[in-house]
């Protein structure tokens, strides 16, 4: 096994990518993943990574890259933040249609304006529509360990797709932790290089991102769908045997004192951490809160998520986002309920936004949403006026 | 190399017939010469663009060499991609370290000196083994004819139309190969189809030379440039005879013309042929003309000589 060293999120990040032994790594300075770069830099720089550093002009440039290069059939990396997953966005697309397996660390930040480098949700959310595969991680260990799932995963036949790993900006990205860090030999053993996607080979000619007509372009949209769906088995198998390579169990959700709880929060990345150490202080003083970290978000975990809110009275969903304008407000809010109208509960499910810019998430927060919540045990959705409150803003 | 001359040219098809580029297109003269100058050892890094949409749709190519196409402006970073990863994966024995692979990257002149300009000056700047050609129709033609920073002086385009006040385009052509040899890159050259052994050799110059390496390809357009099919060449030919293009290359910072113009036609018999100048005023053809007088000043003092010469008036 591994050695357990101390180091922050980012370097738990580049340290994963240089187990996996990536081929090809493009990437473009953003607080606050720019160490990531760096630390990525610096193993090539010193020969510890056999690897091609292409030191890009833009986000735009560095996912076009990675997509070549992973079209030739390397084993790719980038990361970013914020205003450069915004620049990415179009190729994003892209990649995972052309179902190209890439693995990217997103440090989550805040979008402009105003400008602002601190952590949450928007630039992650912003990029829910992709068709990528998409973690969220909770500390540096995670993001160390679902960056090297992440391969295995974007590079299954039945996958062949990219896959996005987001941890949460300077929370976890610059937090330092001890990290159990997974060496090259048996990163490999449990991600392989096998090369089973199409690859542009002059003795093989073959034609990538052609026009599509209406005829055709609708077909490549609903294999994009299938392939994401038809992932949620392999991400179960790849965690399943993580946990027997490394010794560490990860779901696509966890649970907690969700079986008796009258109020279910659902929160996901560091803020998680969080809300998990308030949960078992209330389970103390007798408080039936229970809690759900959302680790996988896209393929979106509907039935984990189900099985744990069956019987709540309430479920309280916060998020580190905002839709201006949209139907739901907070883009968790809308997965969770979606999966609770399609299953038929007919509790209230109420949306928590907090933590915007850089904002911390306390304790006290998690509290006064958690009593919010309890008073509306035994109401009907149809009796609440209003869905949403921002928690810890300016009055 | 042995002398390639026009019943030495490659007869390997490498750019299928049954396209859709448009009868007399250009662009299709530019691949399919490219494509016999490069041979089949390649890989293509495309931008949208004409001829992105006409040789690919979906169930059909028209590319016997691999070819991929990811969007507008990022063909130059796509490519340095792939040559990162034929490099990388050559160096730890996925690909045979003896196969020659040359990347290509493509583009029109909206996807190369507009949109594509940041993604191409990074790939020339960071140094990527890849050939960067851009074909020059003067104008977005993909989406109906709009002016790009390509667009000649008084050209009609859907969107600098000759008006009342507005005389088409009123900007000058923007000056690509000189923004790619700003780059200290090993060679650019320009190209025209209807010099096609002058065309060949640059080509493949370009490809053996190790490093980024810059051809613009001189590409008419029928319906952009409103003249009848049969004139592609004849058209292409009047632009180094009147001097409006010049074919020349720049090898490690060595100016060279490879086609002299001893005695030059007046530029009038070069636009006169092209519906998008046809609203041209006798005075305005006379600015055109003087504009090309200075631009041949220009390039023999590059050259050290007079390698353009004086208009011949018939």
């Amino acid at each position: 096994m591994g050695k357990v060293i101390p180091i922050s999120g980012n370097y738990a990040v580049a340290y994963a990518a240089k187990a996996a032994d990536v081929d090809v790594i493009a990437a473009y300075p953003i607080t606050p993943q720019t160490a990531v770069v760096e630390k990525l830099s610096e193993f090539v720089a010193n020969g510890e990574l056999d690897a091609e550093f292409i030191h890009v002009e833009s986000e735009h440039s560095a996912l076009s890259a990675v997509v070549g290069a992973s079209a030739v059939g390397a084993r790719v990396f980038t990361a970013t933040s914020a205003q450069g997953l915004l620049l990415m966005y179009e190729i994003m697309h892209i990649a995972s249609t052309l179902r190209l397996p890439i693995v990217m660390g997103i440090a989550a930040r805040a979008i402009s304006a105003p400008i602002n480098i601190w952590c949450d949700h928007s630039d992650f959310m912003a990029a829910s529509d992709t068709g990528w595969i998409m973690f969220m991680a909770m500390n540096a260990q995670e993001a160390h360990d679902l960056v090297i799932a992440g391969f295995r995963i974007a590079e299954d036949p039945k996958v062949h797709l990219p896959v996005a790993v987001g941890y949460d900006g300077f929370l976890v990205s610059h937090t330092i932790e001890p990290v159990n860090i997974i060496e090259r030999d048996e990163a490999l053993k449990y991600a392989p290089k096998r090369v089973t996607w199409y690859t542009l080979n002059p003795d093989k000619p073959i034609t990538l991102g052609p026009l599509a007509s209406p005829d055709w372009y609708f077909e490549f949209r609903v294999q994009l769908q299938d392939a994401i769906e038809g992932a949620r088995e392999v991400i179960s198998n790849a965690f399943a045997e993580f946990a027997q390579h490394f010794g560490r169990k990860y779901g696509e959700v966890d649970a907690y004192y969700t079986d008796d709880a009258d109020v279910v929060l659902v929160t996901m990345g560091s803020a998680s951490g969080t809300a998990l150490a308030y949960v078992e202080e209330a389970r103390k003083e007798g408080v039936k809160v229970g809690l759900i970290n959302v680790r996988l978000f896209r393929p979106f975990p509907e039935e984990f998520i189900a099985k744990h809110i069956e019987n709540a009275k309430v479920v309280a969903v916060v998020d580190r986002a905002v839709n201006a304008g949209s139907s739901f407000v907070g883009p968790l809010y809308s997965d969770i309920a979606v999966t609770m109208f399609k299953r038929g509960f007919d509790i209230p499910v109420v949306n928590y936004i907090t933590g915007l810019g850089g904002r911390a998430v306390l304790k006290d927060h998690i509290d006064h949403m958690v009593k919010h919540a309890l008073s509306l045990v035994g109401k009907k959705m149809r009796d609440i006026k209003t869905h949403y409150a921002f928690v810890g803003v300016r009055e | 190399m042995s002398t390639l001359t026009i019943a030495t040219l490659p007869k390997d098809e490498l750019l299928a017939p049954g396209h859709r580029m448009c009868q007399g297109c250009g662009a299709a003269i530019v691949m399919r010469h490219l494509l016999k100058a490069l041979g089949k050892d390649i890989i293509i890094a495309h931008a949208t663009g004409c001829v992105e949409v006409t040789t690919t749709l979906y169930p059909e190519t028209a590319w016997r060499v691999p070819w991929i196409h990811v969007a507008f402006e990022n063909a130059a970073a796509v490519a340095s991609g792939i040559e990162a990863a034929v490099k990388a994966l050559k160096r730890k024995g996925f690909i045979n370290p003896d196969k020659k692979i040359k990347v290509v990257a493509i583009g029109g002149d909206g996807g190369t000196a507009d949109i594509g300009l940041q993604a191409l000056s990074g790939m020339l700047e960071r140094g990527h083994d890849v050939l960067y050609v851009l074909y020059d129709n003067e104008a977005y033609m993909n989406t109906g004819i709009q002016r790009s920073g390509a667009t000649p002086m008084y050209a009609w385009t859907t969107t600098t139309p000759a008006g009342k006040v507005w005389r088409g385009e009123w900007r000058r052509k923007k000056d690509m190969i000189s923004i790619a040899v700003a780059h200290k890159i090993p060679y650019a050259a320009t190209v025209n189809f209807a010099y096609i052994t002058d065309f060949y050799a640059k080509i493949r110059k370009a490809a053996e030379i190790e490093g980024p390496t810059f051809i613009h390809a001189f590409s008419p357009c029928v319906p952009g440039w409103r003249y009848e099919p049969h004139l592609t060449v004849k058209i292409a030919k009047l632009a180094v005879q009147t001097g409006i293009w010049v074919n020349y290359e720049v090898e490690k910072g060595v100016f060279r013309v490879t086609t002299p113009v001893p005695k030059r036609l007046p530029v009038e018999e070069y636009l006169k042929l092209q519906g998008r100048f046809a609203h041209l005023t006798r005075e305005e053809i006379e600015r055109v003309q003087r504009m090309v007088d200075e631009d041949v000043d220009y390039i023999n003092k590059l050259a050290g000589t007079t390698v353009i010469g004086p208009v011949e008036r018939k």
